[in-house]
């Protein structure tokens, strides 16, 4: 029977397809990982128990006992006593039917918010466009440009019959993707620039600059940053100068993620071994040439996952920002609950911002890792 | 097509005295740290000699081979190749880098390139020849050193042999006068050591200048026209290479061939 599936050279052992199938499979597999003693089957059964407990419960609150809509007066209040009620026992979903536009949006002008609205689509689609490989290319930069003077009308308006909104009143979901997307676009290439300087050996007046700026930037809190581009700089400007609040902390941001980045980025040129670097030497490339197609590709895709752990971070602490009285999606949830009829339903509203937090971040860390597997195909040792 | 691998024939001297030297070191002196790498080496090549290099580890015979293309830099004396003085000025550098070829111990394939691209990257953005081109040599090369079926496949995927002769084709793709080896077997199973020499005296064999460092006494034999022996950062004893195996002049040569010899 062997001799119809082995593939058997003469004078050598038969080699067979598969190993027994006691070892593989699924009941194979239960009983090694989980039923593998008497101690880790009870162990088993024991974190079963609580995981379906924890499953029901939830369920049953945010699902069968949930509250979905609340009756309005003349006044347009909502009475809420139901939800008050069924406190503890089921969600009030209500509080979301009835503030997801001012959590998403903000202060953004109610007849007007069909434009941030396109504008995280926008968002979403320009990001969908930069993950796929085929569009890496040059005119993926014009793609973006295109992209971003789009949204700026939109957001802005001004022209073309638009109503023009400050960024004053601008809030929600577009302000977080704003300070991300421009946070971590132009963060990453400056973060290269730095790491690359700070490695040179023929510039030690560059390098020392590069050393600086990442150790003075990353000893400095995020927090302290924000407020010195807040507060401190506009004394420092001309009477008359106004850079815009949104601009100044875009650039904070901008600036501290930069030093961040540069040092995960100089660990990758780090682990990199010597001999790529004298090779292209040895074949008569630039500096820039050797740099751009030999190092660089390679030592980006060895730090794909502290980079990502980077951004992720930094996705998150855009909502620092809510400390210089910008209005993130975060400092909407609070300014929503601070309605009297709602106040007692963060529950709900904080698990709505983490659904939309975690739908971002599970994407990013999902894509790195298809992408890391897609890179590493063609790197095999 | 000579018969180069199986039969030792020794492959005749190619060298014309009357024509100046290709690579000129004149004095050279280099420190790393305070470790004296290079003690006063002096030594010249003429077009189409092949010039093996040997010593025992940590004689400075690496650091002078890399001295030559300058992927070391050296503090004293002077290094002429191809009739271009080494110095700081890049312009010059890049110049003669892509006139010397490199091949090293470790090959340094460019593991996220396929291999093709590994041979067509520096025609391409050096000599800024065409793709189409860039890709003809290279199969040329490949072809030459006997590995075209694996034009796509990535360096990963190919036996410590067949990278090193894809290294020797990448070098040789950007058409340097010169050729530089640096230990180029020392890092191979003892079974592939025989393809990447078959190429490397093929090569000698077109008449290709070459710089070799390396233990083969048997390549030394069949292609040096010369064996320079190096120890303690100095040129110890420098000749042809059956009078340099066969009756060596200096305590420290004899003392080297024994400990090599004794390995075989």
């Amino acid at each position: 029977m062997s001799q119809t599936a082995a593939t058997a050279d003469k004078g050598y052992t038969a080699a067979r397809e598969r190993p027994p199938s006691s070892v593989a499979g699924p009941v194979a597999w239960l009983r090694t990982n989980l039923f593998s003693s008497w101690l880790s089957t009870a162990v088993t059964l024991l974190l079963g128990y609580l995981i379906l407990r924890v499953v029901i419960s939830f369920i049953s609150w945010a699902l069968l006992h949930a509250i979905w809509s609340v009756p309005y007066n003349a006044q347009g209040q909502p009475d809420t006593s139901a939800c008050i009620d069924a406190r503890g026992i089921g969600a009030c979903w209500a509080i979301i039917g009835n503030k997801y536009r001012l959590i998403l949006f903000g202060r953004y002008p109610y007849a007007e918010q069909w434009r941030p609205a396109i504008c995280v689509v926008l968002f979403l689609a320009l990001y969908v466009v930069s993950a796929i490989r085929a569009f890496w290319r040059p005119v993926l930069v014009l793609i973006w440009i295109a992209a971003l003077a789009v949204i700026g009308v939109l957001m802005w308006g001004g022209t073309l019959g638009l109503r023009y909104v400050p960024e004053d009143e601008w809030g929600g979901l577009p302000i977080t993707l704003i300070l991300a997307t421009f946070g971590l676009a132009f963060a990453f290439p400056l973060s290269v620039l730095v790491a690359l300087g700070r490695r040179s050996r023929t510039l030690p007046a560059v390098r020392m600059l590069c050393v600086l700026y990442v150790e003075l930037i990353r000893g400095v809190p995020l927090i302290a940053l924000l407020f010195m581009a807040s507060v401190m700089f506009p004394l420092f400007m001309p009477e008359g100068v106004n850079v815009n609040k949104l601009l100044r902390a875009q650039i904070a941001i901008i600036l501290f993620a930069a030093a961040y980045l540069a040092e995960v980025v100089r660990g990758g040129l780090q682990a990199l071994p010597k001999g790529q670097a004298e090779a292209a030497d040895a074949l008569g490339l630039s500096y820039w040439q050797k740099t751009g197609v030999i190092i660089l590709p390679q030592a980006l895709r060895l730090v794909i996952p502290p980079l990502v752990n980077t951004f992720i971070g930094f996705f998150k602490d855009t909502s620092l920002v809510l400390i210089v009285g910008m209005f993130d999606l975060l400092m909407m949830g609070k300014v929503a609950l601070s309605d009297p009829p709602w106040q007692s339903f963060s529950t709900e509203v904080y698990l709505m911002l983490a659904v939309i937090y975690i739908a971002f971040c599970f994407a990013m860390s999902k894509y790195s890792r298809g992408l890391e597997r897609e890179l590493g195909r063609a790197h095999r040792r | 097509m000579s018969q180069t691998s199986v039969t030792e024939h020794i492959i005749p001297h190619m060298v014309d005295t009357n024509k100046p030297p290709v690579i000129i070191l004149d004095k050279v002196n280099k420190w790393f740290g305070p470790l004296h790498v290079l003690r006063d080496v002096s030594m010249t090549v003429a077009e189409k000699e092949r010039v093996v290099v040997c010593g025992p580890s940590g004689s400075g015979k690496s650091t002078m081979i890399r001295c030559i293309n300058r992927l070391e830099s050296h503090q004293e004396g002077r290094i002429i190749v191809d009739r271009t003085e080494l110095t700081d000025d890049l312009r010059s550098l890049d110049t003669i880098r892509s006139e010397v070829g490199m091949v090293f111990q470790s090959f340094n394939l460019f593991p996220h390139l396929t291999i093709l691209e590994n041979c067509t990257l520096a025609p391409i953005w050096v000599r800024k020849m065409p793709k189409a081109a860039a890709e003809d040599v290279a199969m040329s090369f490949l072809t030459r050193v006997k590995i075209p079926e694996q034009a796509k496949k990535y360096p990963g995927q190919l036996s410590g042999g067949q990278q090193q002769r894809v290294a020797i084709a990448r070098a040789l793709c950007m058409r340097p006068k010169i050729m530089l080896f640096d230990e180029p077997t020392s890092a191979l199973d003892p079974e592939m050591i025989k393809e990447v020499l078959d190429v490397m005296i093929e090569l000698a064999d077109s008449g290709m200048t070459m710089v070799c460092v390396t233990h083969e006494m048997g390549f030394a034999r069949q292609v040096a026209d010369r064996v320079v022996f190096m120890d303690r950062g100095e040129i110890v004893e420098s000749g042809r290479p059956e009078q340099m195996f066969g009756e060596p002049r200096t305590d420290r040569l004899k003392l080297f061939l024994s400990q090599i010899l004794r390995g075989h």
